[in-house]
């Protein structure tokens, strides 16, 4: 909310500068989001007034102006379209300064405008910074005194203070509010200004129904008849209200806004002609129509509040008047509206029609209940003021049980010693509770409270505790650091921490990355083809519109940004949530990924610029997975994925169970995702690498190992592991290791297969094994490939 | 003799004339072998008179060795000289560069939540997580933000459907800890959070990390030291900072953190309150909603945005950077 710091010293005036104000008001809760004074810094402005006005001799867009101070003319060229005789302006003499965005100001000399001198300028609101922008010259009131000092006519020595309120604090959103919190925070008095009933003048009495008293406990409606709805606002109220952020409009509509601005009454004035037998307050039916004031035709939902005639509704109650109902230049008689309607009944409603107003912003924060009767006089009498008009009695329907009940809170001693650590005085706590306004009697435990009817957020003895330590002061509460006194922590050995996890794959070179976990959705399409991601229902854009069912998604579109980078070599990591819908239900997976392309390493003097192939992530993968200590948990089979390699894809299998997937970018995957290089990435269920066991100590056998190394030829068809598995499956109990040392294709060999060179160790725990053992076990492994995959040793 | 004179010069010069190994032993073999000629007048010692023998052998023996000891000499220079040679054709410029595997990094959100994590872990907090995709019931209403109340305009939500969402906040993580343990409790909760909301100071996706403590005796003081004491360690300083009254329902009193910021420019120093963060005492809504007995419980929460504090900690001065995983960016959190 904004508001002019005059106005609101005119309320309460505390003797401290603007930043202290703004200090205290920003360290009671009431955040200050700026501060900027209401007109920019000029001087020698005065107020003119336009004698006579003819066409410059030599341009058409011109005007050549007599235009007097009061006591001499000055002949003014002048190029804004309203310029006319008779008008009063902001006026400018020769030696004024006015404001520039450098802050060093803009002197008015004597200038020639197409051959014609022109002594001094006749100047718009944004020319004195009053507005960012403005259409022709700024128009005075006919009232204005000619010749006076045109900041001090305006009162322009003010400054616009922001206040960003919290939802809590509907209660400070009038000037009427701030004055009360700045009255407590600076211990000053508060002076408002009077407001005296208006007599009736007239017995035109509005008739009003109230159906929906639940929403609506109290409305109050008043005829004023006869008024002008053409007579001017006056300048000090459209100032304010400028300053409070809100543009003139029309007399009415202004002192609504007024009213709205000064005690925090949204109000609203229906054209009397237009109301058909009399107000009806009541909830809509389904469907009913309604256009609003801003032109917006609405089909109303049956939860929303209205005020009707007996015919139609005429606005959205708490939230928007409507179009039809509203004051118009025709408009001869008023029903002014000031009403109490429940928060429940309007929080929330504004927002399903896409609407926000001041109003709603209030009533749905909790208007004060109590105020309707003064704000009705207020208004009235303002209106009778400016427009003129006699008003009717006021017609009051409250529904007393309806209306919202103070609460009656128990404020004990020793909890506020509980939560704050500290012994507050007795008389201190009585002291800040009666300065904002709470009805307090003390008790043998403490106080009973009951708070006054503009602060709907106090219920329990915690916003009691709140206020007391907001008004102390936080920086002034006591401070320590909480005893540790909790059990060591828990660190299952089982479990490998994400940190370990991170810090090898980085050290194997590999950058973390962070991507969106909202993606495009052709880009989820192209690499995870067969699972329909969830689509959100209000994304940022299309591009951010579905939840990522891999991080592949974010991966690739990284390396895609690097590789458009002149980045030859891209290795990236990521670990975080995958989202996948499935039958029983959305996964949320932890889930690693990673990528890499470009060379193996990094360019250097040593080393030759190899290309990185398959088995470069796979040996990071392994390693990986190697420090679970069970290497052997896990295979590598081939598998066919949508976006990927047929021939460079495998699914990684732990004790049997799929947990990833590993493999190079399907040709036409790299060209949906737009990338040349060839991309090798991974994708494996985080959990299951953490998931690692705990090391279990096996004995060291002393005796001798004995090695065999055997070349043998199969077919090219023949992974490496079904000659793995069949070794292992006959070479005996004591076969320790077994390692592949070559694999060779070409010349000596048949061109339809490969020699794989094996590496295999025996050893017994307690004995030497023999030659004989050994041998038999080499004999054994020989035929069973022999004849299971067609193995022959290499000649 | 004069004949074992002139020959052993001449085995001597030999010698001195040997440029390598195998020349130095053909001298050695040629003057000591068994076939050699010094070896030889050895030999034939049976031919001196037996009166003679022990002075010629003597003689002989005198010339032997000093050949010997000149063939050892020369060895050993020989050595020597071979090595150094093997030595000085070994050097290499120490200063190319290592043969190294180009090390990655941790993204700097990353290295921040870490590094909180261990602050933390130090004073016996755990780390909790949830999931990412929430209901409405533990993103807003334990929290004491029941549907159309108007702190939910506080959080811009991206929905699914009515009840799903993504979070807000990491709060709902402590609203499922609090139902599944009981006090005391413990947890800093890092993560993920989403508001619909993008420009240049905002993103869509960013990263809180909340702390929640319940125990008994636990009050606003304890508050004020835990986040004092964090920043102070976070930022390796001592900070000024204060807390600002506001307002989050499912903490009360609740405060906004800022912290006095000090940056020296060439025109002076100056000073400003930075918002790093919001925090509070558990409001008493919050416990009924997970059974927790406000009247014996107390706790206090807290709430920082990673990527505010990364910033500040490491003067990146564009939250986008954060999310284009540009390389050149991310390289330089090594």
């Amino acid at each position: 909310m904004k508001f002019s710091e005059q106005w609101l010293r005119e309320w309460v005036n505390p003797e401290i500068t603007t930043q202290e104000l703004v200090d205290h008001l920003t360290l009671a809760g009431l955040e200050v989001d700026g501060e900027e004074p209401v007109a920019g810094e000029f001087s020698g402005v005065v107020v003119g007034q336009v004698v006579s006005r003819e066409q410059h001799p030599d341009a058409d867009k011109l005007s050549l102006c007599q235009v007097t101070d009061g006591t001499d003319n000055f002949q003014i060229v002048c190029g804004a379209a309203n310029v006319r005789e008779g008008l009063k302006i902001p006026f400018a003499k020769i030696g004024a300064v006015l404001p520039t965005e450098d802050g060093k100001g803009f002197k008015i000399k004597k200038a020639k405008l197409r051959g014609v001198e022109s002594f001094g300028m006749l100047c718009a609101e944004a020319e004195l910074g009053m507005a960012e922008s403005s259409e022709g010259l700024m128009e005075l009131p006919e009232t204005a005194p000619v010749g006076a000092d045109f900041r001090e006519y305006l009162n322009l020595d003010d400054t616009v203070i922001e206040v960003d309120l919290t939802p809590n604090r509907a209660d400070c959103l009038s000037i009427a509010g701030l004055a009360r919190e700045t009255g407590v925070l600076t211990r000053t008095e508060v002076k408002p200004p009077l407001v005296a009933d208006v007599a009736a003048s007239i017995d035109d009495k509005a008739s009003v129904e109230v159906t929906a008293s639940d929403a609506c406990p109290r409305y109050l409606g008043r005829i004023v008849k006869g008024v002008n709805v053409k007579a001017e606002t006056p300048l000090w109220m459209v100032e304010k209200l400028r300053r409070g952020g809100i543009r003139s409009i029309d007399p009415v509509v202004d002192i609504t806004n007024y009213v709205l601005l000064e005690l925090g009454q949204p109000m609203h004035a229906f054209d009397l002609a237009q109301v058909e037998g009399g107000i009806r307050v009541r909830m809509a039916e389904e469907g009913e129509k309604l256009t609003l004031l801003d032109g917006q035709e609405v089909e109303l939902n049956a939860d929303t509040l209205v005020i009707a005639d007996h015919s139609k509704p005429l606005a959205m109650a708490g939230v928007m008047g409507g179009e039809h109902s509203g004051v118009n230049g025709d408009t001869q008689d008023l029903l002014l509206e000031a009403a109490f309607f429940n928060p429940i009944a309007i929080a929330g409603r504004a927002r399903n029609y896409g609407l926000h107003t001041d109003s709603s912003h209030r009533f749905e924060r909790g208007v004060d209940y109590n105020l309707a009767n003064t704000a009705m006089e207020r208004a009235t009498q303002l209106v009778i003021d400016i427009c003129g008009g006699q008003a009717g009695p006021v017609t009051e329907v409250t529904a007393e049980d309806k209306l919202p009940e103070a609460a009656t809170i128990t404020l004990r001693r020793k909890r506020i010693e509980q939560v704050l650590s500290l012994t507050m005085a007795d008389d201190e706590v009585t002291d800040i509770l009666v300065r904002l306004g709470m009805d307090t009697e003390t008790t043998a435990e403490g106080w009973t409270v009951k708070a006054p009817s503009y602060r709907f957020d106090m219920a329990i003895e915690a916003d009691l505790i709140e206020e007391l330590a907001r008004i102390y002061g936080y920086n002034r509460l006591p401070t320590r650091v909480p005893a540790a006194a909790t059990p060591l922590a828990k660190a299952p050995e089982s479990r490998m921490p994400i940190r370990d996890l991170r810090r090898q794959i980085i050290a194997r070179g590999y950058q973390e990355a962070i991507t969106y976990s909202f993606v495009e959705p052709e880009l989820q399409k192209a690499l995870d083809p067969e699972r329909e991601a969830l689509p959100l229902l209000n994304p940022i854009s299309a591009d951010m519109g579905v939840m990522r069912t891999t991080l592949l998604t974010g991966l690739v579109s990284a390396a895609s940004y690097n590789l458009k980078r002149q980045q030859p070599r891209v290795r990236l990591f990521e670990t975080g949530l995958r989202f996948v819908p499935e039958a029983d239900g959305l996964k949320q997976t932890p889930t690693l990924a990673m990528l890499v392309c470009g060379n193996r390493l990094a360019q250097g003097w040593s080393e030759q610029e190899t290309p990185v192939d398959f088995f470069d992530l796979k040996g990071d993968v392994e390693s990986l997975l190697a420090r679970g200590g069970d290497a052997s948990a896990y295979r590598f089979e081939s598998a066919q994925h949508p976006a990927l390699h047929p021939g460079q894809t495998a699914r990684v299998l732990k004790n049997g169970e799929p947990i990833g997937w590993i493999g190079a970018l399907h040709p036409a995957t790299q060209k949906k995702v737009g990338v040349k290089q060839t991309l090798f990435v991974a994708e494996l269920d985080l959990e299951a690498v953490r998931d690692i066991a705990v090391p279990s100590y096996g004995d060291i056998s002393k005796f001798p190992e004995m090695r065999r190394d055997l070349a043998l030829v199969v077919d090219q068809s023949v992974q490496v592991d079904q000659v793995f598995d069949g070794i292992r499956s006959v070479a005996g109990d004591y076969l320790t290791k077994l390692n592949l040392f070559d694999v060779y294709v070409g010349k000596g060999i048949d061109p339809d297969r490969k020699s794989l060179a094996l590496g295999l160790t025996w050893q017994h725990p307690s004995r030497t094994l023999t030659d004989e053992e050994v041998n038999n076990s080499v004999e054994a492994v020989l035929a069973h490939l022999s004849e299971s995959i067609g193995a022959t040793l290499r000649g | 003799m004069e004949n074992l004179e002139a020959l052993t010069q001449q085995a001597l010069d030999a010698v001195a004339a040997s440029s390598d190994m195998a020349a130095l032993d053909q001298v050695r073999v040629q003057y000591l072998g068994k076939k050699g000629e010094i070896s030889a007048l050895m030999k034939n010692l049976g031919n001196v008179a037996p009166e003679d023998r022990p002075k010629v052998g003597a003689v002989i023996n005198e010339a032997r060795g000093k050949v010997q000891d000149a063939l050892n000499a020369r060895k050993e220079s020989l050595e020597s000289e071979a090595l150094n040679a093997k030595l000085a054709s070994e050097t290499v410029d120490v200063t190319l560069p290592g043969r190294a595997v180009q090390e990655g990094s941790l993204h700097p959100v990353t290295r921040t939540l870490e590094r909180i994590e261990g602050f933390f872990a130090n004073a016996g907090y755990q780390v909790a997580e949830g999931p990412e995709i929430e209901d409405d019931f533990h993103n807003f209403e334990a929290l004491n933000i029941p549907s159309h109340h108007p702190a939910r305009a506080m959080h811009d939500t991206f929905y699914f459907d009515a009840g799903t969402l993504l979070r807000t906040h990491t709060s709902p993580v402590q609203v499922r800890t609090m139902e599944s343990q009981e006090p005391p409790i413990r947890i800093i909760c890092p993560g993920r959070v989403y508001r619909c909301d993008y420009d240049q100071t905002h993103s869509p996706m960013f990263h809180q990390v909340e702390g929640l403590l319940v125990d008994k005796g636990i009050s606003f003081a304890d508050l004020k030291g835990t986040i004092q004491e964090f920043l102070s360690v976070f930022f390796e300083r001592d900070l000024v900072i204060r807390l600002r009254p506001s307002y989050f329902p499912f903490t009360e009193p609740s405060a906004e953190i800022d912290i006095e910021w000090v940056i020296e420019t060439p025109e002076g120093t100056k000073r400003r309150w930075l918002e790093v963060g919001g925090c509070g005492m558990v409001h008493p809504e919050v416990f009924k909603h997970v059974n927790i007995d406000p009247e014996e419980y107390t706790g206090f929460a807290f709430g920082m945005g990673v990527e505010r504090l990364a910033m500040l900690r490491y003067g990146v001065n564009d939250l986008r950077l954060f999310f284009e995983n540009d390389l050149r960016f991310l390289q330089q959190f090594k």
